[in-house]
């Protein structure tokens, strides 16, 4: 990034959302990214095909989001007895009282928000990608996309799984359904989906399809 | 080195446009427009002793009820670990008490220093405060793993009388606790770190 000393119009300039230094805006070659030279902040990455990757693992996730709430998740049996449960009936173990709200937590961490992320996310790239104007609040579902963020914990949940056949591993027989490892794959996908996604390039984007 | 509010100008948090100083929105993407947030620290404080509130009684209830044909124990998260460490299982019990009693003291004790730091002042670079506020962000929600652990044991062990896993009321405290943690990290404006830096040079 060039030296910001010479403050001219602002259209030309990024500012760092991190440190608020200024830089001359000068797009990286493709597959480089833009640092901020105060703190190093990534400010953009340049991939040609990062839309289309986006939206192809947007909707692996969707997909593998709806199969992992209603498959088999995880089975146990100790002495004769088994017991199969999906997603949704992990997600919705807190039954008593006030723990239901822990229910509800789980619900939206696990299942809704990743959900509503990578739908919000197809809503806004998809019509760019196909050089289409952006459909309606496109700007405003971005921006919720953005929010939502921290709050996917999809790869946090799998890595839950792994403890608790540790723990569980004294007491019965665990065994891992076909949609716990349709949700191991989700968690990849999730990381690799979020490398992707650089917003100051979304946001360009949105902004040369529909000039305010 | 030119930084936004220096030159009179606003950076847009969510696109990092750049705008002059008194624009509301960011005429890019719509965020609101605020050089500095400038309610942060109070956000912060707030929200930390929330999380701080809600931390103490999730370590002196019980997070699982476990009942087999021998008894039914009640256990806190030490409890829990202290549990496992007598079975010989040592790494894994390190690695419960890393996950709900190392980390989530290290987080409250993080983000305090943080933002005494941007108030009173701090020896410390910037360069080393951000990393550590990344480090603080990262590892947040990875503290809901306990909660998503006792949300998978009670909907799978419940095999009648043989044994049966009930979340405690644990489970609920410890959640909110890294909910509002999680909220504290998330309100701090790391500009503020700069601003701090650049009042003492
Ligand atoms: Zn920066
Ligand atoms: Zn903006």
């Amino acid at each position: 990034m060039g030296q910001g000393g010479n403050i001219g119009d602002t259209a030309q300039l990024i500012g760092c959302p991190v440190c608020d230094e200024l830089h001359q805006l000068s797009r990286p070659d493709e597959g480089h990214r833009a640092l901020c030279r105060c703190c190093g902040t990534v400010l953009i990455t340049s991939r040609d095909r990062a839309g289309i990757n986006i939206l192809a693992l947007s909707v692996a996730v969707m997909v593998l989001v709806i199969a992992a709430t209603i498959f088999p998740f995880l089975s146990i049996d100790a002495a004769g007895i088994a017991n199969r449960v999906s997603l949704w009936d992990v997600a919705t173990s807190f039954r008593s009282g006030l723990l239901v709200l822990v229910s509800v937590a789980t619900v939206l961490l696990i299942v809704l928000v990743p959900l509503m992320r990578t739908a919000l996310l197809v809503y806004v790239i998809a019509p760019l990608e196909f050089d289409r104007p952006p459909l309606p609040r496109a700007r405003g579902a971005f921006r919720t996309a953005q929010a939502l963020r921290p709050w996917a914990m999809t790869e946090v949940f799998s890595i839950g799984c792994a403890v608790a056949l540790v723990k569980v591993s004294d007491l019965a027989h665990l065994e891992f359904g076909p949609a716990f490892w349709m949700f191991s794959v989700l968690s990849l996908i999730v990381v690799v989906a979020d490398r992707y996604l650089c917003s100051w390039s979304i946001w360009t984007a949105l902004e040369e399809a529909e000039p305010t | 080195m030119t930084r936004a509010i220096d030159a009179g100008l606003v950076t847009c948090t969510e696109c990092a446009s750049v705008w002059p100083r008194g624009q509301g929105t960011c005429g890019r993407c719509g965020n609101a427009l605020q050089s500095r947030h400038t309610r942060s620290l109070q956000r912060v404080w707030a929200f930390w002793l929330t999380g701080l509130l809600c931390y103490v009684p999730a370590n002196l209830s019980p997070m699982l009820v476990t009942s087999t044909l021998t008894g039914t124990s009640a256990n806190t998260i030490v409890g829990g670990a202290v549990e496992i460490a007598k079975h010989g299982d040592i790494g894994i019990a390190a690695i419960v008490l890393g996950a709900s009693v190392a980390i989530p003291v290290a987080k409250f004790l993080a983000i305090a220093y943080l933002a005494v730091s941007v108030q009173r002042g701090s020896a410390r670079s910037p360069a080393a405060r951000l990393h550590l506020y990344e480090a603080v962000e990262f590892i947040g929600r990875w503290s809901m793993i306990d909660v998503f652990v006792v949300a998978i044991l009670s909907a799978l062990v419940q095999l009648s009388v043989v044994a049966s896993i009930r979340p405690g009321p644990a489970a609920l405290t410890f959640a909110l606790s890294v909910i509002f943690t999680m909220l504290s990290a998330r309100s701090f404006d790391t500009r503020l770190i700069w601003d701090e830096h650049n009042r003492k040079t």
